[in-house]
């Protein structure tokens, strides 16, 4: 574990290739190593303070703003590495566009101004120098509609190793990655054909499998499985379970059950509607989940869950 | 709620409504039928003279040196080259300056420099191909060809190509544009999102998903490439007639300039009997070719539709 964080430090401002190879070696051999880790990760994340898993991701005081409008306001909140940290709250309060801070995806937004840190291992990513493409091979995103390409399945998990300079076997890649994703066994006769053949969850776990074809340090998932029906989110539930072992996962969701049985820890957001009637978007209350949905600090947090609980 | 029983009557509708909405439909019904009135009407002289044509002449005369029909010589392949060396070089043109524009409107370009070079491309789609064909006679050949080609003629299919190129460059621009944009941002967002930079996302991803729609364009191009006159019967030269040539630096004659200068009567229809109906033949083969590119147009567009 402590090895990949070192890996990552050491490189952010060294050349891709050496960093892409690390990057791919150290996964391989980490598939066997961490799946004895993964009992004990679940089991520190429950309380011992001295047990924690070590910050991967730090935002300080995160404001965001598209043009004059002030989306989010002052959030400050740890990421723990191989845990998963769901982000739940109303609609509008900012939940996808600080998920989407995290890999400077809000770049693409011509509006969209972030200020703040936001560090990865210690490493401001709005820092001057900081390539976004380097970071968002690092922080992978799945998002709310499977995107997948138009092109085949094959083509589509091999993409970004592709893109990247992956100088290894690409088809055991491909193998592996969907495997990952539990979707190998229902796609391996028909790599060739179209993603869009796949239905709706097997479109989601393909996106899922490229996500994590190039061996990603972090995946950000925006409500990944709300256009799915209930067994395929239940898939995708027991997926994001198993991928804990590797990886570190941010999940944006409406559903509560879902941040109650998937996550770790849950970062509780609500607005604020200003006196010019702007809304704004700020963070709550942020703790395990166990203790966020039974014992929440707040009165707002507790108003929500069982508001929404009926 | 109490409910309340239902009559035939009350679901029968208005029947005012139900006669404006024949009318309506009728109305859209003749223009409909107009239209293709008008294209069959348009196929059956241009069909009926051409067969005069092609039933009076004599065989070898559509094969021989070159198009002069006042003297009798009706030799199609020199109209059908000039009009693909033409249209080739056009395209050698369009391509890429086209296709640069779109990717740089759709992809590169800021909203700000977007908003005002949209509408200049679309001006310039609006330029008349005589001004065109002018520029191409007054600029294009004496300060291009000839600076580059200093033996060449003031009048070459090199010029009028080279013209044509830039009267449909704008409309592979635009077309392509469309297709590109088209393509959903969540594609784009799926190829950031994997560490991909601007570049290789349009190479990669809007490129491949948008392909239909640019063929589409290319094909659009290429049948106003074949069908553009101005631009070739003024810089093309060869107005009374043409030698068979593949030399672009040579003046030449396409299908549509052949017509022209027949039906002006640049070139002096009275001095033979047949130039006139040759006209016809040649119209037809125009006609024909358009279609094919035409249908195939459709489609690749129809394909389009079905890519995500
Ligand atoms: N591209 C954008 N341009 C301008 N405003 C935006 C943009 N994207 C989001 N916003 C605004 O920022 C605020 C937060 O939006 P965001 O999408 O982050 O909310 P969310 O919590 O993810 O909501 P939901 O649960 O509905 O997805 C909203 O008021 C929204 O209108
Ligand atoms: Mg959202």
């Amino acid at each position: 574990m402590t090895d990949r964080i070192e890996t990552h430090l050491g490189t952010t401002e060294e050349g891709q290739m050496a960093q892409e190879q690390a990057n791919t070696s150290t996964t391989a051999s980490d598939v066997a190593a961490t799946s004895a880790e993964d009992s004990d990760a679940v089991r520190t994340s429950g309380g011992d303070p001295d047990d924690l898993n070590p910050v991967i991701i730090e935002l300080e005081n995160v404001n965001v703003y598209y043009d004059d409008f002030h989306a989010v306001s002052d959030v400050s909140l740890p990421i723990r590495e191989r845990e998963i940290t769901a982000f739940i709250g109303p609609s509008g309060c900012g939940k996808s566009t600080v998920l989407r801070c995290l890999n400077r995806m809000n770049d693409l937004i011509e509006s969209a101004r972030v200020e703040g840190g936001v560090n990865y291992h210690g490493v401001d990513l709005y820092g001057p120098n900081i390539d976004p493409v380097e970071v968002r091979r690092r922080i992978g995103m799945v998002f709310q509609k499977p995107n997948p390409f138009p092109k085949s399945i094959y083509d589509n998990v091999a993409f970004g190793p592709k893109i990247a300079g992956y100088k290894g076997n690409m088809d055991d890649l491909v193998e592996q990655s969907l495997d990952r994703a539990a979707l190998w066994d229902e796609v391996k006769d028909k790599l060739d054909e179209s993603a869009y053949a796949l239905s709706g969850g097997q479109q989601q776990r393909l996106c899922i499998a490229r996500a994590i074809a190039t061996s990603p340090d972090v995946v950000l998932m925006d409500e990944p499985a709300s256009a799915l029906d209930p067994i395929a989110t239940l898939r995708i539930e027991e997926l994001m379970y198993e991928l804990k072992a590797e990886y570190t996962i941010i999940i944006v969701t409406h559903n509560m059950q879902q941040a109650g049985r998937v996550s770790d820890r849950t970062a509780f957001f609500s607005v604020d509607i200003q006196d010019d009637g702007e809304r704004t978007g700020r963070l709550v209350e942020f703790s395990e989940t166990a203790t966020l949905f039974t014992t929440p600090e707040k009165q707002e947090t507790e108003d929500y869950i069982t508001g929404r609980f009926g | 709620m109490t409910t309340q029983p239902i009559t035939a009557q009350e679901l029968a509708g208005d029947p005012k409504r139900r006669r404006k909405e024949t009318r309506v439909k009728a109305v859209f019904m003749v223009a409909g039928f107009t239209s293709i009135a008008i294209s069959i009407a348009i196929i059956v002289s241009l069909a009926g003279e051409a067969w005069n044509f092609i039933s009076q002449v004599e065989l070898s005369a559509l094969w021989t040196l070159g198009w002069f029909p006042r003297r009798g010589l009706y030799d199609i392949p020199t109209l059908v080259i000039a009009t693909t060396i033409i249209s080739i070089i056009a395209m050698i043109v369009a391509i890429p300056l086209g296709l640069g524009a779109a990717a740089y409107l759709a992809e590169y370009a800021t909203p700000r420099a977007r908003k005002w070079l949209k509408p200049t491309i679309e001006v310039l789609a609006g330029i008349p191909s005589v001004v065109l064909g002018f520029w191409a006679l007054t600029f294009i050949s004496p300060e291009i060809v000839q600076r580059i080609f200093t033996s060449s003629k003031p009048f070459t299919m090199l010029a009028a190509g080279l013209g044509v190129g830039v009267l449909i460059t704008p409309l592979v621009a635009t077309v392509s544009e469309d297709a590109m944009r088209a393509v959903p941002l969540s594609l784009r967002e799926a190829s950031y999102g994997l560490g991909a930079n601007k570049a290789t996302t349009v190479r990669k991803v809007v490129f491949p998903a948008a392909i239909s729609g640019i063929v589409a364009s290319l094909i659009l191009a290429l049948s106003r490439a074949i069908g553009e006159t101005m631009i070739v019967f003024m810089a093309a030269g060869a107005v009374g007639g043409a030698i068979r040539t593949w030399n672009p630096l040579e003046p030449g004659q396409t299908m549509t300039a052949a017509i022209a200068s027949l039906a002006t009567g640049s070139d002096q229809v009275a001095g033979e009997g047949l130039a006139f109906q040759s006209l016809f033949f040649v119209g037809l083969l125009l006609f024909l070719l358009t279609l094919a590119l035409n249908s195939i147009s459709n489609r690749v567009v129809r394909k389009y539709r079905e890519t995500y």
